[in-house]
């Protein structure tokens, strides 16, 4: 009986698997490992040797070091998360407006959409770090070397009493508070959407034209059609640009930053681990809660 | 009073007569149009100069020459324009050496990028085997969780490099690839370089939305799997190569995270001289001005800037079709 070859079902399992090997390769070498190591090193002390390193279990000593006795840690968590649950609804409904305006036609279009994209271009530490003195010089003069008082003198706007009115108007202080950090990073949220301004623009070009003819006849207004028709349209994506949003924004984080001065610069391998987990942590579950809660509230069109 | 009725009573016949109505309308909708026209072109406007500003500053305060840089009179256009900053920054930066040094080494992680993803991406799309979605969902684990939170057992990794004990055969110990950008070149090649999950996501996307008749064509045609993917497959997915292509050179070019985690020379990587340029410039000159040395640095980040300015302002259409096209828009 001469022996059975594989199937062609098998054949193509097998050549399937070959063709993603090299990635389940680094994948296994590089993340599923390194993952295991960093949860490793944030339980133990580490010690670099010259051929490797050592490590001594030590328990949870590394989690109460920085959360009890580091100088910046609780303050840089708190405040980088804070910063990208403040950046993550602006910028979506920031891409979202851009998107609708960019989406009409008009003369210049493509420059301006060029325009918009030049900060994916451009998002490099060094770069951006020089960008920002950049751009306090062009409100200020090159010359103006006390450049606060300048801008306070000088744009004729006291925002204080503006500030003011608007309490006096009764808007609660948390939501006032969110408007004046949202103005006053505007250009973060402007350099950071530029992805999102183009992903929600095919968003918008798949919607069916179909539906906004049913829309016109039906009588809905322009408002109406953009909530009932548009938006709905457009939810899936959102989720897509809330993930994107919320890795880029984190990974250019201030805590990011920290942990990786504790390892180059201060050589605390266990805290750096730590601090690297917790705060990976806290971010994905953050990022899941708001994904399952839209997905939830999402419509599917397909 | 019964004049007064009348007239209203006129001015209610004018207002309802249906061709005034149409006017009116006419006249309404113009005036929206407008409105909504003017708004959006200063929404737009502005954002722009906010884009663009610190660019146009940074280029017109490379020029500066000292007078200029105090004197207040000058703003944008210099008035007497040097080119010191420029001459300065490019020997500072060594810049032609450090840039055939860069392209070089972008270009292969370039390759590298387009060759494993499409494989990996095009394995996923067309082939079923166990464990598929298991391992799909590690694709997309890798995009969410940032390189950021493995670094340190990388750093560890290459610091001494010996998988499986295989190096300490060959040379006797382990090998200290930091320094080098060899650690990159690994882990591109196995599909977990830069941004590796999301080129991977891509050409998944996009080779599911291609027909599968063109593959059965040539199984029939007695190609066999590798041949089809190789001649036929990556052909047809030019639009994704590309796109992928282009975000990889630029993305790595401007990546300082992985230069500075496997301390890859500066000599290899444009983008960290930037951040030393400032602090050479001033040892060299005998500098102390800050703002004199900041001129400089700007010089520098020009020169660095504009071969990826360049390429955008070339393949614009391709970068932003690129997005749109091919699949992030899942």
């Amino acid at each position: 009986m001469k022996k059975r070859g594989l199937t062609l079902m098998q054949k193509r399992a097998v050549v399937g698997l070959l063709f993603i090997l090299p990635w389940v390769i680094g994948f296994v070498a590089f993340y599923i490992r390194s993952l295991i190591l960093t949860v490793q090193f944030s339980l133990s002390d580490i010690v670099l040797e010259d051929r490797g390193y050592s490590t001594a279990f030590a328990g949870l000593k590394n989690y109460l070091y920085i959360f009890t006795e580091h100088g910046s840690f609780n303050q840089t968590l708190v405040e980088s998360l804070g910063d990208i649950v403040i950046d993550v609804p602006l910028i979506i409904f920031f891409s979202l407006l851009m998107a609708m305006i960019l989406n009409t036609k008009f003369k210049g279009r493509t420059v301006i959409r060029a325009i918009f994209f030049l900060p994916v271009i451009m998002n490099s530490e060094a770069i951006t770090g020089a960008m920002d003195l950049a751009r306090e010089m062009m409100q200020t003069g090159l010359s103006g070397s006390s450049s606060e008082m300048l801008e306070a003198t000088n744009s004729g706007v006291n925002v204080d009493y503006y500030i003011a009115l608007f309490r006096t108007l009764a808007l609660p202080d948390s939501i006032l508070n969110y408007v004046v950090s949202a103005v006053g990073r505007i250009s973060d949220i402007i350099s950071l959407s530029g992805v999102q301004i183009v992903i929600f623009i095919a968003a918008l070009q798949s919607v069916p034209s179909s539906l906004y003819e049913v829309a016109k006849i039906e009588g809905a207004t322009t408002y109406e059609t953009f909530w009932k028709v548009t938006f709905p349209m457009v939810m899936p994506h959102i989720i897509t640009n809330i993930v994107y949003t919320v890795v880029d924004s984190f990974s250019q984080s201030e805590i990011v930053e920290l942990a990786y001065t504790e390892f180059s610069t201060n050589m605390m391998y266990g805290s750096s681990s730590a601090m690297s987990l917790v705060s990976t942590v806290l971010v994905c579950s953050i990022l899941g809660i708001v994904c399952a809660w839209i997905s939830k509230h999402t419509f599917y069109y397909n | 009073m019964a004049k007064l009725s009348a007239s209203v009573k006129t001015l209610r016949e004018i207002m309802t007569d249906p061709e005034v109505e149409n006017d009116r309308r006419r006249t309404a909708n113009i005036l929206k149009r407008f409105l909504l026209a003017v708004f959006r072109f200063v929404v737009l406007i502005g954002i722009s100069y906010v884009i663009l500003g610190p660019i146009i500053g940074m280029v017109a305060n490379s020029f500066f020459s000292d007078e200029d840089a105090y004197s207040a009179l000058v703003y944008l256009i210099p008035q007497n324009p040097t080119l010191d900053r420029y001459k300065t920054a490019l020997s500072e930066l060594n810049y032609w050496s450090t840039l055939g040094n860069t392209t070089f080494y972008i270009v292969v992680l370039m390759l590298l990028q387009v060759f494993i993803c499409s494989m990996v991406g095009y394995g996923f799309a067309r082939y079923e085997f166990p464990l598929k979605k298991v391992f799909f969902a590690c694709v997309v684990l890798m995009i969410v969780i940032p390189p950021n939170t493995i670094m340190l057992p990388l750093y560890m990794t290459f610091r001494t490099f010996d998988p499986f004990g295989l190096m300490t055969a060959i040379n006797g110990s382990a090998v200290n690839m930091l320094g080098t950008p060899i650690p990159m070149y690994i882990m591109t090649l196995f599909g977990t370089g830069l941004r590796s999950g999301l080129y991977i996501y891509i050409f998944n996307q996009f080779f599911r939305g291609l027909p599968k008749e063109i593959e059965e064509a040539a199984f029939v045609d007695g190609a066999g799997m590798w041949y089809t993917y190789f001649r036929i497959m990556l052909i047809n997915a030019m639009p994704s190569v590309i796109t992928v292509a282009i975000f990889s050179l630029v993305w790595q070019y401007n990546d300082t995270f992985y230069a500075n985690l496997f301390l890859i020379e500066d000599r290899i990587v444009i983008s960290k001289r930037i951040s030393s340029l400032a602090s050479n410039v001033a040892n060299h000159l005998q500098l102390n001005d800050p703002t004199i040395i900041q001129l400089y640095t700007y010089a520098g980040i020009v020169l660095v800037v504009l071969p990826v300015l360049l390429l955008y302002i070339l393949l614009q259409k391709q970068f932003i079709e690129g997005v749109e096209r091919t699949g992030i828009v899942g």
